[in-house]
């Protein structure tokens, strides 16, 4: 075992010439060599690393060979290598002499092929997949020259002659991906990171306590992040990224990306994009980046976008500084990842999967374009151009893959713009900051596309008081209200509105405005109705939980100093959370829907708190609206078993206190030997005096004569 | 439950303690003069003075007429307890950090911080029962490497000590010889305090990794561990009931960044065995530094960064309400 290895013994044997101690000084890792057999209970992670994959390095990579050269005399020897030299040149840099046509010594004609030697690698691979050469390159009517890579010829005459069947490798069931979502008491799950832990907890809100599902301490060099419907677990290390699932999060996949920084989900799982980026070489240039696109299930590389850093931080994909904000590439919504796009300057590159090419071989052209938005539930494109001279900006909807406009709306003295969609892809709320006429100050409006109904209708609304500063919008996740958190004071108001009356009619109304609330962050329930309505940070974690259906608080309380609220992904559950920005209480505290505190985490340096997603349900919503109507009879036959549930905790918990005095005192029984033992040496020791418990308090006063001087007395 | 409000100290608190009897209450601090106090009614009987630097620590005798200092002077003093009259003094080279009479009362142990080149060490002195034949140089001392030994006590029948050091760990010391018997790593951060039990087999741990422990003097194993979310100066054990008080706080030097609640500087109540807080009280504007239990269990003393004493009678539903 580890302790039982001496250093400075293994030292003495390795470096045997060395002085005592050597090694710990400028101490070399790669020079250790472990015990023989001896893994130091880490088990290596490089097992499954197939030998093939590791290339050797060949000297002929970038040599290539032109076969069904014409066959010349030795005459025209030097017009047939100009031929050569010239078709060569087209596929990148020549090596110095890289040109050799061997010339046969008795018929005095060339042989009819030749090999070049390119200066790059990468340019010999990249001329074989040029379609100029790939297919053959017609010289004349009778020569169609061939290509091919000088290794293929090592590699093809070492095939066997005869066939040796594969082994075959037993197929192995896979765990089941899905398997947290078939828990029997329909818990949700988080992922917890901690020191140097990850843990993932069953959030069991009614019995008010989280069970442990997994936990991995040095799982992840910098964060974790769930895919978007909640399947994979994706880790971040030096050398890239992995991803995990199933019920013991075995590792599913690796993606090589050296100092990988950030990555990025295509909403249905299928694609990964990474993203490093890397300091300039010298003062003058810029930094590059690197994102690659990666097939989740395969674990394949699909493309890499390199470039300079301004090159993707164009209008809304820049941040401060020039630097990128992240996620670059935007996911169109829908039930497939069809399309993904990022801007460019005065247009729009859409991508096309599976292939990763650019759509219709070309970007999209939009005049001075600023920012765009997928809708998350269509291929569908919303895109805000700014004002450019004559130009009024415009905000332009365009159905992709046609192309085709269905609406736009073209507005003057714009100072700025946001999009926000409604997460199911019904509305489009585009807030619109324009200047005044002293272009002094700005006035604030809402422009909002009804994307769902015929003609795309837009409804214009504008607060009260449109001078005033909006500091936040949000959706109802499911439904037609929205909140708008406005104020220029230090506690601003919320107001709710709704695009629909009962009857369905579309126009924005005003249901209620909240005055004066110590708020700085509103989080609307998944499920639409409830919102919290937080004061973060300088707030020091004042909530409220807002019931928006009747108008009503439900209940106020704090987390003190919490720095995030989470709603859980079903809407029962809200986790404030405590994280390391804060150097104290950090922790987590999960609420009810309704404002109850069910339980508290404590976990000293939390980095990060992340629900598990859900996959959208596969209800019809006829399906789900009928639930609905009958809730009563689907939650009798919940209540009683959470009735159950929670007697079983009670029980739970006395039986855990139970069971902690017994074993104190089973722990206080071993040590009475020991305090007796003790008590005995005192009393021995101190004899009579040890036995004087009772005592009296008694005031003793003592004089004490500090200073004694002698003046005459002086009668006068 | 109205505390009394001790103001006899410009500085930051170092350490309380009760005399064995419990009616008298020992204050130490950063200022020159530790103070005696009654613990009934929070009268000041009066001050020691002499000290010429902080006071770490103190001791007193079974019979409270000895009172022991050490500071960051470099001396440590004997007093007269009743009278506050200067009796006798240990100089070293190095600040003093921890004492404790062992069992029986005829040694010292006593600890030093590392100053300048010299290592932090341990020392024992005869401790005479006539002041007379005190003697100021140690039977026995030796070297420990790096680090503050903040407590010392005597377990065993004298025969061992166990002291707790700055960087999370707890030693155990063979007091003949000076040799190390046990080291174990109980805490991932400095142990700020360490208390005995009444019974004397397990001690409570105090830690910056913001947990106070409960350790087995045996075998040092972890008994029980209290989380608290914050820095953890000083814990104490009921000599009552089944409770634990742990007070700490945030970092005094960021206190006024900011807002008061924030600090947590709050005495926390646990359960000794089930580990679950059930009460807090609050009053100090600053870390609380160290903390003690009355003899009796009945009340309990706080000592802050903010300077001031805090002496806490329980109230009547701490002893009725049955808070498990």
């Amino acid at each position: 075992m580890v302790q039982d290895l001496d250093p400075f013994a293994v030292a003495r044997d390795l470096f045997p010439d060395m002085p005592p101690g050597f090694p710990f000084e400028n101490f070399d890792l790669e020079e250790l060599i472990l015990p023989t057999g001896d893994d130091m209970g880490i088990k290596s992670d490089d097992d499954d690393i197939k030998e093939e994959d590791i290339q050797t390095q060949s000297g002929f990579g970038s040599c290539l060979v032109i076969q069904n050269l014409p066959k010349a005399p030795e005459e025209k020897y030097e017009k047939l290598m100009t031929v050569v030299r010239t078709i060569a040149s087209k596929m990148g840099e020549v090596r110095e002499n890289g040109i050799y046509m061997p010339l046969d010594e008795t018929t005095k004609m060339t042989k009819g092929f030749a090999f070049v030697e390119l200066a790059r690698r990468e340019d010999a691979d990249a001329a074989l997949l040029d379609e100029r050469f790939a297919n053959g390159y017609q010289l004349d009517k009778n020569h169609k020259l061939i290509f091919c890579r000088f290794d293929d010829f090592d590699k093809y005459a070492k095939v066997p002659d005869e066939y040796v069947p594969l082994e075959q490798v037993p197929y192995k069931q896979p765990e089941n991906l899905h398997s947290w979502l078939a828990d029997k008491l329909g818990r949700d799950q988080y992922v917890l990171r901690f020191g140097d832990n990850t843990v993932v907890c069953f959030n069991d809100g009614k019995r008010g306590r989280a069970d442990l599902a997994f936990q991995r301490e040095y799982w992840t060099e910098s964060f974790v992040q769930w895919s978007p419907q909640g399947t994979m677990l994706a880790t971040m290390h030096r050398q890239g990224m992995a991803v995990w699932g199933g019920p013991s999060f075995t590792r599913l996949n690796r993606f090589a990306h050296p100092s990988v920084r950030l990555i990025d989900f295509s909403p249905n799982e299928k694609y990964i994009l990474s993203y490093t980026s890397h300091e300039p070489v010298t003062a003058r240039d810029s930094y590059t980046i690197l994102i690659s696109i990666w097939d989740v299930r395969a674990g394949k590389l699909l493309r890499k976008f390199e470039g300079p850093v301004d090159e993707y931080a164009v209008g809304s994909s820049a941040g401060p500084n020039g630097a990128l904000k992240w996620p670059v590439f935007k996911w169109a919504g829908g039930r497939e990842d069809l399309y993904f796009a990022r801007l460019g300057r005065s247009k729009i590159s859409i991508f096309e999967c599976p292939h990763m090419g650019l759509l219709g071989k070309e970007s999209l052209k939009l005049d001075g374009v600023q920012d765009f938005e997928w809708s998350p539930a269509e291929p569908l494109l919303a895109a805000y151009s700014a004002e450019q001279g004559n130009q009024p900006a415009r905000i332009v909807l365009i159905k992709i893959p046609e192309r085709t406009e269905i609406r736009q709306k073209n507005m003057l003295n714009v100072s700025d713009v946001k999009l926000y969609w409604h997460p199911q892809g019904t509305y489009l709320a585009v807030k619109v900051e324009a200047w005044t006429k002293t272009k002094k100050s700005t006035t604030t409006s809402f422009q909002i596309f009804c994307v769902k109904d015929k003609d795309v209708p837009l409804e214009v609304f504008e607060l009260k008081n449109n001078k005033e500063r909006v500091l936040n919008f949000a959706w109802e996740p499911k439904g037609h209200r929205f909140a708008v958190v406005h104020g220029d004071g230090p506690r601003p108001s919320i107001s709710f509105f709704t695009m629909r009356d009962d009857k369905g009619r579309l126009g924005v109304r005003e249901l209620k405005m909240l005055d004066n609330r110590a708020c700085n962050a509103i989080s609307w329930s998944p499920q639409g109705r409830n919102i919290v309505l937080a004061g973060l940070k300088n707030f020091n974690g004042q909530l409220e939980f807002f019931n928006v259906d009747e108008m009503e608080t439900m209940a106020t309380a704090e987390h003190f100093m919490a720095t995030d609220v989470e709603w859980d992904p079903t809407g029962r559950y809200v986790a404030t959370v405590v994280s390391h920005v804060q150097q104290m209480e950090n922790g987590v505290n999960v609420w009810s829907f309704g404002g109850r505190l069910l339980y508290s985490t404590q976990r000293d340096k939390l980095y990060q708190f992340s629900w598990r997603p859900r996959m959208p349900s596969l209800l019809p919503p006829e399906k789900e609206a009928e639930i609905v109507k009958n809730l009563k009879q689907y939650s009798k036959r919940y209540d009683e078993e959470d009735e159950q549930l929670i007697m079983q905790a009670d029980a739970d918990v006395l039986h855990e206190r139970q069971r902690a005095l017994d074993e104190w005192k089973s722990y206080q029984e071993s040590r009475r030997n020991y305090a007796a033992l003790q008590l005995d040496f005192k009393r021995e020791l101190y004899g009579p005096r040890f036995q004087e418990k009772e005592f009296t308090i008694q005031k003793v006063m003592v004089e004490q004569v500090i200073d004694v001087k002698e003046e005459p007395y002086n009668a006068k | 439950m109205r505390p009394y409000l001790l103001k006899g100290h410009e500085r930051p608190l170092t350490q309380v303690k009760y005399n064995r009897e419990g009616d008298l209450l020992v204050s130490c601090a950063k200022n020159l003069q530790p103070c005696l106090w009654s613990s009934e009614d929070g009268r000041r009987i009066g001050t020691y003075e002499g000290h010429n630097g902080a006071i770490w620590t103190c001791d007193m005798t079974w019979d409270s007429d000895r009172l022991i200092t050490g500071s960051a002077d470099q001396t440590i003093r004997i007093w007269d307890l009743p009278t506050g009259k200067e009796l006798f003094q240990i100089r070293h080279g190095e600040p003093c950090r921890a004492v404790k009479l062992s069992a029986g009362e005829r040694f010292l142990a006593a600890t030093t911080d590392a100053f300048m080149e010299a290592p932090p060490g341990i020392h024992i002195y005869n401790f005479a029962e006539n002041v007379e034949d005190q003697s100021a140089t140690a039977v026995q001392s030796w070297k420990v490497p790096k680090g503050r030994i903040t407590r010392v006590f005597w377990t065993d029948c004298n025969r061992k000590l166990i002291t707790s050091h700055d960087y999370g760990i707890l030693r155990r010391w063979d007091v003949e010889t000076g040799m190390q018997l046990q080291e174990v790593q109980v805490h991932e951060d400095a142990i700020q305090d360490m208390q005995m039990s009444p019974d004397e087999t397990h001690v409570i741990t105090a830690s910056l990794d913001k947990t106070a422990r409960l350790v087995d003097i045996e075998t040092f194993d972890v008994l029980k561990t209290y989380k608290t979310g914050r820095f953890v100066q000083s814990a104490a054990i009921s000599p009552l009931f089944d409770h634990v008080v742990c007070g700490g706080g945030q970092d005094a030097s960021q206190v006024t960044t900011t807002a008061a609640q924030a600090g947590g500087f709050e005495a926390r109540f646990f359960h000794k065995i089930f580990q679950e807080e059930f009460g807090r009280v609050r009053g100090h504007f600053g870390p609380i530094n160290t903390v003690a239990f009355h003899p009796s269990g009945r009340s309990f003393t706080t000592g802050g960064e903010d300077g001031y004493v805090r002496i806490h009678h329980m109230d009547l539903d701490y002893f009725t309400t049955k808070f498990f």
